[in-house]
């Protein structure tokens, strides 16, 4: 019965009024809170810049050719594309399923699954593709160069941004109790946020961890910035792009399908 | 006459148990059905059957000439849905609340502000309008969420334990509520574990018990049906009231026990064979306890 299910609700059709109610919804909401989000969202890299720019950067003075504010400044840049996204995904989708019935609401209105799940990663990403410039643009107060190929950088925040809102709503479904988020934040985002480049660079790392570093998304984004912001050296960058298309593409997919089993029964 | 929904042999299973089984439902066009049931006879199942929020698995079910699942967006669309738990944005104000649901509900943009304004007419939360959810009082989100699911004006809605957990003053008022869109043509669906709500509001009453129908028709062709019309009280000691109890089953009467008393009913059949006490008009209430059992689940 569980597979005759699944396009029971008619899935496969993504109805524009329906993706607008649902951001629309998410816009009004966003009125509400814009100012603690935005405060978090600026003062977190300031603290990741001085703290790592100044503390660190005092005993290293440049890392793979570069100032290590610059360095920092433009990889954390993936760590606030991060937080803006796979975490309010997580945490913010449960939310709304499991203690505010949000998502009851909209199913009982003209919207399916995969128009509520869609329309909350695009929200998601857009916020995350703003949100996640503010630690280039701290670093410029700190001697970052402004560069013309900073404007690609929001497209590349949007971008894995989409990917990381469908992972959070991905892991989101299938949590039981908001306590189960501890597990994926150690076990999978500590790490991959710590292993991303964006504090330091991963050619030094033994030949297993730069392998692991490539099926990182975070790395990609890593390194797709700072192509961005300096200059790209090779075609590698494509296959990077490639790669955070197909994250999304995954994460965007499981979503609906996760969100679907969730919320009908 | 035309109906608004039609669930025929419903059937929605949830590993071992079957919440809704076998069961047919319909509402004709412009009245209210009330769906009365003790708490897990499976009428929240069945409203979300009928937004699809649920999947049968088994049956045919027709919401607005529409068949589900598949064309539930369709249905939906010209559907209200009250929900049992309040589901309203809590840090939005109660003018953004119903704007939001214009847009669900895709009322056209040159009506969308005419469509909000009345909806805050309904919930008389005109001076209220930029008040915060949360400052509101419950009598006043519950009409915020009746007013909420009317924003695209319905031509069903379905009301899912509209006055649960609410104030005898609060609940009359949204039974004037009700009342007011049986009286535009809107068709009602409404569950309810309070009979006097089903009573007073419903053209006929669906009981449910277990997942199915078991009895179906107007409050007062049901009291009729099944109890004769007339009750008889008899107060005593708990002895004495399994006594009564005893010796009217004995008669082929049924009873039904109020906690302070026994209720015999059918007297039309007891032939003399009553002992003293109140006689009363039969109610609702003896019909659901008689047909839904008396043990607690």
């Amino acid at each position: 019965m569980a597979a005759a299910r699944t396009p029971a609700r008619g899935l496969g059709r993504l109805e524009r009024p329906a993706l607008a109610g649902v951001l629309v919804r998410e816009v009004i909401n966003f009125s509400s809170y814009w100012r603690s989000a935005t405060f978090s969202a600026t003062v977190e890299p300031t603290i990741y810049l001085i703290a790592f720019g100044f503390g660190f950067g005092s005993l290293v003075s440049t890392v793979g050719g570069y100032d290590y504010v610059d360095f920092v400044g433009t990889g954390t840049v993936a760590t606030a594309v991060l937080f803006s996204s796979a975490f309010s995904a997580m945490f913010g989708s449960f939310v709304k399923y499991k203690f505010q019935r949000t998502y009851d609401a909209i199913l009982a209105a003209p919207v399916d699954t995969e128009e509520l799940v869609t329309a909350e990663c695009l929200w998601i990403a857009l916020r995350a593709g703003v949100y996640g410039c503010t630690p280039m643009v701290v670093a410029m107060a700190f001697g970052l160069d402004p560069s013309p190929g900073m404007l690609l950088v929001p497209l590349l925040g949007i971008l894995a941004g989409f990917g990381w809102a469908g992972f959070g709503i991905a892991v989101a479904a299938r949590m039981k109790s908001i306590d189960n988020f501890s597990y994926v934040v150690s076990a999978v985002l500590t790490p991959l946020f710590l292993v991303a480049g964006s504090f330091f660079p991963l050619d030094n790392l033994p030949e297993w961890a730069q392998v692991l570093g490539e099926l990182n998304p975070l790395h990609h984004l890593v390194e797709l910035v700072r192509g961005a912001v300096f200059g790209y050296d090779s075609w590698t960058a494509l296959l990077r792009v490639g790669a955070l298309v197909l994250f999304g593409l995954v994460t965007w997919r499981l979503a609906i399908r996760w969100m679907e089993r969730r919320l009908v029964d | 006459m035309t109906s608004a929904l039609r669930l025929r042999g419903a059937v929605k299973r949830f590993g071992p148990i079957t919440a809704v089984d076998d069961l047919d439902l319909e509402v004709p066009a412009g009245t209210c059905v009330g769906l009365l049931g003790p708490n897990g006879a499976g009428k929240s199942t069945t409203m979300r059957l009928l937004t699809a929020q649920a999947i049968a698995d088994e049956g045919e079910i027709e919401v607005l000439g529409r068949r589900l699942p598949e064309d539930s967006k369709a249905a939906r669309a010209e559907c209200g849905v009250v929900p049992q738990l309040d589901n309203l944005d809590v840090t939005l104000t109660v003018e953004q609340n119903l704007r939001v649901f214009a847009y669900l509900y895709r009322v056209p943009r040159p009506e969308r502000p005419a469509a909000i304004e009345r909806s805050l007419e309904i919930a008389n939360l005109v001076d209220r309008r930029h008040a915060l959810v949360d400052q509101l009082s419950g009598g006043m989100r519950r009409r915020l969420l009746i007013a909420r699911a009317l924003v695209h004006r319905p031509r069903l809605m379905l009301l899912d334990e509209p006055t649960v957990g609410l104030d005898p003053q609060v609940r009359q008022e949204l039974w004037a509520l009700i009342d007011q869109l049986r009286s535009e043509g809107v068709s009602l669906l409404m569950s309810t574990h309070y009979i006097e709500e089903a009573q007073r509001l419903a053209d006929t009453v669906t009981i449910m018990s277990h997942g199915r129908a078991v009895a179906s028709g107007p409050p007062a062709q049901l009291i009729r049906e099944h109890t004769g019309g007339e009750a008889l009280e008899v107060y005593g000691p708990p002895a004495r009231l399994r006594e009564v109890e005893a010796d009217a089953r004995a008669a082929g009467l049924p009873t039904r026990r109020t906690g302070t008393s026994i209720a015999i009913l059918r007297l039309d059949r007891a032939n003399g064979a009553a002992p003293e006490g109140e006689r009363r008009p039969a109610n609702l209430e003896d019909v659901f306890v008689l047909l839904t059992g008396e043990e607690i689940a």
